[in-house]
């Protein structure tokens, strides 16, 4: 993007510190990662990627819609995705669709629907295809100090709430039925963490982009989820894979002239692999000695 | 170019008298007439999903194929269908194999990769224009010249040839495939030889509606048929009269009123033909339920 990349590590990360807007991009990029981390690996959990993958289609038009009448595109994100939130949690049992079902026409119906009234609100506004692709794609340059501060009060809340329901929601996700019994409630924690997670997919939008949420909400859960079976554990991998994903993906970026959003896929994809790899690897050892962890 | 006529007959006439027109309708037609049939199926089958993947490969396939600077149909075609027979060839294999959580990671890739190839494209080529990936991810049906149409169109007649030859045994398997097994019909290749048919179908809807919103034609029109009725040759009729019903409705409301994209006015017509079939049914179970 800017200077080219010399051998010596240490210049190169004080020349990337050096610009404003990579100082920005780089610390929205750690709120969402330790927000996504952490909030992804209960949505694969409990199995509701489809749930966050809707979430993020509808959030474009909203975003769309924000840049066209001028407002910042950060409260389209979060206005949509809140609200299409609580729809879903008000729903019979969609969270959980995985797509493949009967319903799965009419879910992708909406979806199209949702992504031609972005496309409808980026063409209404004359400056056409740039925003386009940020919005779908994500860009790194254009964080501003506003928008950090909006990330960070947006993921202190969604943590904290978190760190409250953490341990019935964990319960419920695992054992519905038992936890029912004990006396919890499901419905309401369920529709609770829906709008955590539309509030963490809106977060990350805006660094990945609408279409590439998956790459920071679902890569890092999934893999942690591959090297350990223990919860706590699980979630701080998820969160440090996360971290290495967001910092790798936006320093590749910077001295590179191909955007945010492949570099974050890319990464994101590779340690997936990785850790699915040690996975099989493990199995096939613990298979001959003792009985390996579940997956 | 937009001199809105006082009644509608003459607004038709005038509108049919652009070639631009002319070309989206005659090529458009074959689109939406293929995208409802095969859509029918796709919908029985409940593959709406594989259709989903099929559009993200239409993305890369097509900007990949600008990077290096192919024709782009070339890119599309290749990448869907080659796609589309890799998909139902691992279904039979490995059907519990794809947990959504890795799905959703590869498709995120896909993706990631289409970005990659769309920037090099618009930073390699001379004659790129940026206006490329949007045309690719959302279409412009407006943008079909003659010789487009009549690809459009030859493409249409072997999807329509092809699946006119399976049609009855690619229901029977739909419906029940043990009972399809048993009675001789080959279940194993029709999986496959189908999604290939998808592929060529994403490959064509595509250029009308993009890559993001194909799968949604492929599905709400055929949807709704299928709520209207549930004999599967009055569906599958119904599917396609539907199908170019929206895109005819489509690219006539965006020509009256020239600020709202193609893609968008084709889309928003086949959701309101879902929504208002899903919503009538619904009236109607609750009438004959309580009667």
């Amino acid at each position: 993007m800017t200077g080219g990349l010399s051998w010596n590590l240490i210049l190169d990360v004080r020349e990337l510190l050096s610009f404003h807007f990579m100082l920005n991009a780089l610390r929205a990029g750690t709120i969402v990662a330790v927000v996504s981390g952490v909030i992804g690996y209960f949505m694969v959990l409990r199995r509701e990627t489809f749930a966050g993958h809707t979430l993020s289609v509808i959030g474009f038009p909203g975003a769309a819609a924000a840049f066209w009448l001028g407002v910042n595109a950060a409260v389209g994100y979060f206005g949509v995705c809140v609200a299409a939130a609580l729809v879903i949690a008000g729903l019979p049992g969609t969270g959980r669709a995985t797509g493949r079902g009967s319903g799965s026409a009419a879910i992708g119906t909406v979806q199209g629907f949702a992504l031609a009234c972005g496309f409808l609100f980026i063409s209404l506004t004359q400056s056409f295809s740039g925003e386009l692709n940020g919005l779908l794609f994500g860009v790194i340059i254009g964080v501003t100090d506003d928008q950090v501060l909006v990330l960070l009060c947006s993921g202190l809340i969604c943590l904290l709430v978190l760190a409250v329901i953490a341990r019935p929601l964990l319960f419920v996700s695992v054992d519905a039925e038992v936890a029912r019994a004990r006396g919890l409630r499901p419905r309401l924690l369920a529709a609770v963490f829906l709008v955590l997670l539309g509030v963490s997919v809106a977060a990350t939008s805006q660094i990945t982009g609408s279409l590439l949420v998956f790459a920071l909400l679902v890569a890092p859960a999934a893999a942690a989820a591959r090297l350990t079976a223990r919860p706590g554990l699980g979630m701080l991998l998820s969160v440090g894979i996360a971290l290495l994903i967001t910092w790798l993906g936006e320093g590749i970026a910077f001295f590179s002239p191909y955007p945010i959003g492949f570099w974050v896929t890319t990464v994101a994809f590779a340690i997936f692999l990785l850790a699915a790899g040690y996975r099989a690897a493990a199995d096939r050892l613990g298979r001959r000695g003792t009985v390996g962890t579940p997956a | 170019m937009m001199t809105r006529a006082a009644d509608p007959i003459t607004g038709i006439g005038h509108m049919l008298s652009h070639a631009f027109i002319q070309h989206a309708l005659v090529g458009g037609t074959a689109i939406a007439l293929v995208s409802g049939l095969v859509g029918y199926f796709v919908v029985l089958r409940g593959q709406v999903f594989a259709a989903d993947a099929l559009s993200h490969v239409a993305f890369t396939g097509a900007v990949a194929a600008l990077a290096a600077g192919l024709d782009l149909r070339f890119g599309l075609i290749t990448a869907t269908v080659v796609v589309g027979l890799a998909l139902g060839l691992l279904a039979g294999r490995a059907p519990a194999a794809a947990d959504d959580a890795v799905t959703g990671v590869v498709f995120a890739w896909v993706l990631g990769l289409g970005v990659f190839f769309l920037a090099y494209f618009t930073s390699h080529s001379s004659t790129a224009d940026g206006a490329a990936g949007t045309r690719v991810l959302f279409g412009s049906i407006f943008g079909i010249g003659p010789s487009a149409a009549r690809l459009a169109v030859l493409i249409a007649a072997v999807v329509l040839l092809a699946l006119a030859a399976i049609a009855r045994p690619l229901l029977f398997a739909s419906i029940d495939p043990q009972v399809a097994q048993a009675r001789g019909v080959p279940v194993r290749w029709l999986g496959p030889a189908f999604l290939a048919l998808v592929g060529l179908t994403a490959a064509e809807a595509s250029q009308a509606v993009g890559a993001l919103l194909l799968f949604a034609l492929l599905a709400a029109p055929p949807a709704a048929a299928q709520r209207l009725t549930d004999r599967p040759w009055h569906g599958l009729a119904l599917a396609a009269v539907l199908s170019v019903l929206a895109l005819w409705l489509g690219v006539a409301a965006s020509y009256a009123w020239s600020t709202l994209p193609p893609s968008f006015t084709i889309m928003s017509v086949a959701t309101a033909q879902y929504a208002l079939a899903a919503s009538w049914t619904a009236l109607l179970g609750r009438r004959s339920r309580a009667g």
